[in-house]
């Protein structure tokens, strides 16, 4: 009946209505549901996962030495161009002359944190940090020298 | 502009939605002729996200090119990812470990609830409900953090190389994922509850952008566009890839063609992925995560083809090789752009309204149609 | 005790014993344009403040947080930012009207606040026509959303203000015959009248279920009258970008968005006077005790009171459901609400006529 129709399609309105009022009502009375978190403060609290790729760095141990030869793998891995390797000679006790990592170079700027570099490495000497507040007034502080000034090569580690 | 509509007559309203419009998700241009406010036809135009990934990636080594199909569609990153491992990987006829081909399935399946987690909540907000949006991130935030723990990424991973996966996965995996998956089904009823269910959505979604199986076939369309119409389209079951002949989930098809049917199609989508999740969790073999590949990866002459199903249908790369570094050309078949050109058909005779309703059912993601 | 009629009685003495009674009669018209613009500022500030939290919280998010505690400030932060702002008028649009429209729609709002009784005799103009004068008023808003729409030279606006000028007009109806239902009831149009009528019982607790079914379809046509979601079609976000407002910056938008507000709160304090008495308190029956706490509350709180509540019950509605269609929306309208209405109003007569109601 044509009636019965039209109260039924009322009541199966309001019905279907009602249910979504009272799904937000219960999210409106529950405080504790809320997700937000409060960036600044939480600063101490917060938890990266620690695979987590925000940037490239060297690992350096406590003699300011690191395990990178120079060998450029990152550099061509790379897909960006954001790594440069210049490198230099060293000279050897036995008098060879050896090459080594002279300056290398990030472009966070230019990076996208795919990791290939990380996986190219063969000694390890490279690898994902982390951080994520990157942001600088100056262009030019994102360009990054990854090895300390003055730190050399880990005994050990060839090519 | 105003001549390329063709079809217009005089006292037609023509009206640009996008490339900035709250509703275009991103910058697609439609440009749509209407007649008091019954459209008339619309004419999507491309070109504004255009980054010539595909020139991109001739320059790329094998090994590079794949990070930047992240970018295409973005919210299904990983099996565009994927795809291009397969395919490099069909052309070097290498194997890959068992453990890889587990992880990567359950991570497309992931990638895949994620977003149609994010394409419900978008939905939502085209017809004005914007609670939806954020009740949607909760589930697909537990997704990211899955992600991010073991990819080291939450949007653009990267984490499937050729040969396998690039790190092996992270020890709480398995128990992240199964927290997910009951929480999950924990609130997948408020979705029904708050969107499905309401009289004022299905109104607005029912026997709204008609699309039937023919045109579905004649426009290209695949995914959920596709199967809403009743077109079995699903790649995971036509041309298996990894493990999915393995694993049993049933492919959703409904007849009807409209919004609704599109819609629901989706939702049931994420419940058959929570399905082959919850087959593969608890078996990943031990083994190693990926093969052994050459420092420098050669493809033998010769083209490739893969294709797999994204989240919002088959995706496809084409490699011409020349035997070099590089490939000397790649093609991406993107869902998107076929699915995106049914809009017109679909949406003729109705209101703006229904535009965005039908419009929103076609999860468009404007980076992949626009490569 | 705490009572507004106390301060303004203080007010007009002191002023009637300091100045002659002309004079007296202009400080106070000025007092009261202050004190009308004040509401206004204060309401257009604690409402988008409210309408955030609401929003926030039902999605599960924190809201406003950082300026003042809990927010409290960020809409005075945000109001200030848009008095700094370029009021921008677009080279198509006609000067003079796009620039007028944002004054009628908010003049309107203001003028519907006269007969509006906040409290306990706190009344700017107790006309005997009140309710009728509030409804004629209230049509007025939708000339300038028209206006604004059409003068903007953007056919999203024109669009957006067709909508809403159909709208407006099909939801008048029903909110008119919901409102005659009570009117019926109480035998005047007097807002003081109305309220003193409920002084043993709020209609819609004595009115039964055709108050309820008034009461209901009240607040529908009025979320459609007030241009909110999900009758929200003369700026849909999701379709027309802003609809009627989007050419519109700065000052001239803050004036739009102020009125929004406003008249949510007009219609909600129409919709406590009628069916919920008012700054009438909570009584029950005999219960000479409890009657007399909920006495002791100010009158005023329970004005505000009622309509916080009827407001926070249209802001609920915004953050649940999804938009209507325009031909749905003009459905519901005419197919159920004012048929509805209708029989409605004949069974509160006949009620009315038999004295079935307490």
């Amino acid at each position: 009946m044509f009636l019965k129709e039209y109260f039924l399609d009322i009541y199966k309105a309001t019905k279907s209505l009602l249910t979504g009022m009272k799904l937000t009502g219960y999210y409106f009375t529950h405080h504790k549901e809320i997700l937000t978190e409060e960036y600044p403060e939480n600063r101490k609290s917060l938890q990266l996962a620690e695979r987590f790729r925000g940037e490239v760095i060297m690992p350096h141990d406590a003699n300011n030495e690191h395990t990178c030869t120079g060998c450029s793998s990152c550099e061509i891995a790379c897909p960006n161009g954001s790594i440069k390797i210049i490198s230099k000679f060293d000279i050897t006790p036995e008098g060879k002359k050896k090459k080594a990592i002279d300056q290398h170079i990030y472009h966070l700027e230019l990076c996208t944190m795919c990791g290939l570099c990380v996986e190219a490495c063969p000694t390890d000497a490279i690898k994902m940090a982390n951080t994520f507040e990157h942001s600088v007034f100056n262009r030019n502080h994102l360009i990054k020298r990854l090895n300390k000034p003055g730190s050399k090569i880990k005994e050990g580690i060839e090519e | 502009m105003f001549e390329e509509v063709g079809t217009t007559t005089e006292g037609d309203l023509i009206i640009n939605l996008g490339p900035q419009h709250p509703a275009t998700h991103g910058v697609l241009h439609l440009v749509i002729t209407l007649n008091g406010e019954i459209i008339k036809k619309v004419e999507p135009h491309l070109g504004y996200i255009h980054r010539s990934i595909e020139k991109m990636t001739e320059s790329l080594s094998y090994r590079q090119f794949i990070y930047v199909t992240s970018r295409m569609d973005y919210l299904s990153a990983h099996i565009n990812n994927h795809a291009c491992a397969l395919c490099v990987e069909k052309a070097l006829q290498l194997e890959v470990p068992q453990r890889a081909q587990y992880i990567r399935v359950i991570m497309d399946e992931l990638t895949r609830i994620a977003s149609h987690e994010l394409w419900w909540g978008a939905m939502a907000m085209d017809l004005g409900a914007f609670t939806p949006f954020f009740h949607a991130f909760r589930e697909r935030e537990k997704i990211n953090e899955i992600m991010e723990e073991t990819c080291g990424a939450r949007l653009t991973m990267n984490y499937m190389v050729p040969g396998g996966v690039m790190v092996d996965l992270h020890p709480d995996f398995q128990k992240k994922v199964k927290a997910f998956i009951q929480q999950y089904k924990a609130k997948i009823h408020e979705y029904d509850e708050l969107v499905t269910g309401n009289i004022i959505f299905q109104n607005r979604m029912k026997g709204i952008g008609y699309l039937s199986a023919q045109d579905a076939v004649s426009y290209g369309c695949t995914g959920p566009v596709a199967r809403g119409s009743g077109v079995a389209s699903d790649i995971r079951k036509i041309a298996p890839y990894d493990v999915y002949d393995k694993v049993e989930f049933d492919e959703v098809l409904q007849t009807e063609g409209d919004s609704f049917a599109r819609y629901m199609i989706r939702i049931q989508e994420m419940h058959q992925s929570i399905k082959i999740i919850e087959q593969l969790i608890d078996v990943i073999p031990d083994g190693n995560f990926q093969a052994k590949t050459k420092a420098v990866i050669k493809l033998p002459k010769g083209e490739f083809y893969q294709r797999v199903e994204t989240a919002r249908g088959e995706l496809g790369v084409y490699i011409v090789s020349e035997g070099a570094a590089q490939p000397y050309r790649i093609k991406y078949r993107s869902p998107g752009f076929s699915n995106l050109s049914a809009l017109d058909h679909m949406v003729r005779g109705h209101k703006i309204g229904d535009l965005i309703a039908a419009m929103g059912t076609l999860d468009l993601v404007i980076p992949d149609i626009d490569r | 005790m705490f009572s507004l009629e106390g301060i303004t009685n203080f007010i007009h003495e002191w002023l009637n014993s300091h100045l002659p009674a002309t004079f007296a009669l202009l400080v106070e018209f000025v007092l009261v344009g202050v004190a009308a613009i004040g509401l206004f500022a204060f309401l257009g500030l604690v409402l988008v403040w409210m309408e955030r939290k609401v929003a926030a919280v039902m999605q599960l998010r924190l809201g406003p947080n950082r300026l003042g505690p809990k927010g409290i400030f960020q809409t005075s932060a945000d109001t200030l930012k848009l008095i700094m702002k370029e009021a921008l008028t677009p080279d198509n649009a006609d000067k003079l009207l796009f620039n007028l429209a944002p004054f009628v729609v908010i003049i309107v709002a203001m003028l519907i606040l006269a007969p509006i009784s906040f409290a306990k005799n706190f009344q700017i103009w107790d006309i005997n026509i009140g309710v009728l004068y509030v409804t004629a008023i209230s049509s007025l808003s939708v000339i300038g959303v028209l206006m604004a729409g059409w003068s903007s030279g953007n056919k999203y606006s024109l669009l957006g203000a067709m909508l809403s000028g159909a709208q407006i007009v099909s939801y008048e109806l029903s909110a008119g015959l919901s409102i005659l239902t009570i009117i019926v009831l109480t035998g005047s149009l007097k807002i003081s009248d109305i309220v003193a009528s409920q002084e043993n019982g709020w209609w819609i607790f004595k009115g039964h279920i055709p108050a309820i079914i008034a009461f209901v379809i009240f607040i529908i046509a009025s979320t459609a009258e007030t241009n909110r979601a999900p009758f929200d079609l003369a700026e849909a976000e999701s379709e027309l970008t802003a609809g009627f407002h989007t050419e519109y910056g700065g000052m001239k938008f803050a004036l739009f968005f102020l009125a929004e507000y406003i008249n949510i709160f007009i219609v909600c304090a129409i919709g406590a006077t009628l069916f919920l008495g008012g700054w009438m308190p909570f009584h029950i029956g005999h219960w000479v005790a409890f009657n007399h706490i909920m006495d002791y509350i100010p009158s005023s709180f329970w004005f505000f009171g009622k309509t916080g509540f009827l407001i926070f019950l249209i802001m609920w509605f915004r953050w649940t459901f999804p938009r209507l269609r325009v031909d749905q929306l003009l459905n519901l309208e005419w197919k159920y609400l004012l048929p509805i209405s209708m029989f409605n109003l004949l069974l509160m007569s006949v009620m009315a006529i038999m004295g079935w109601y307490f």
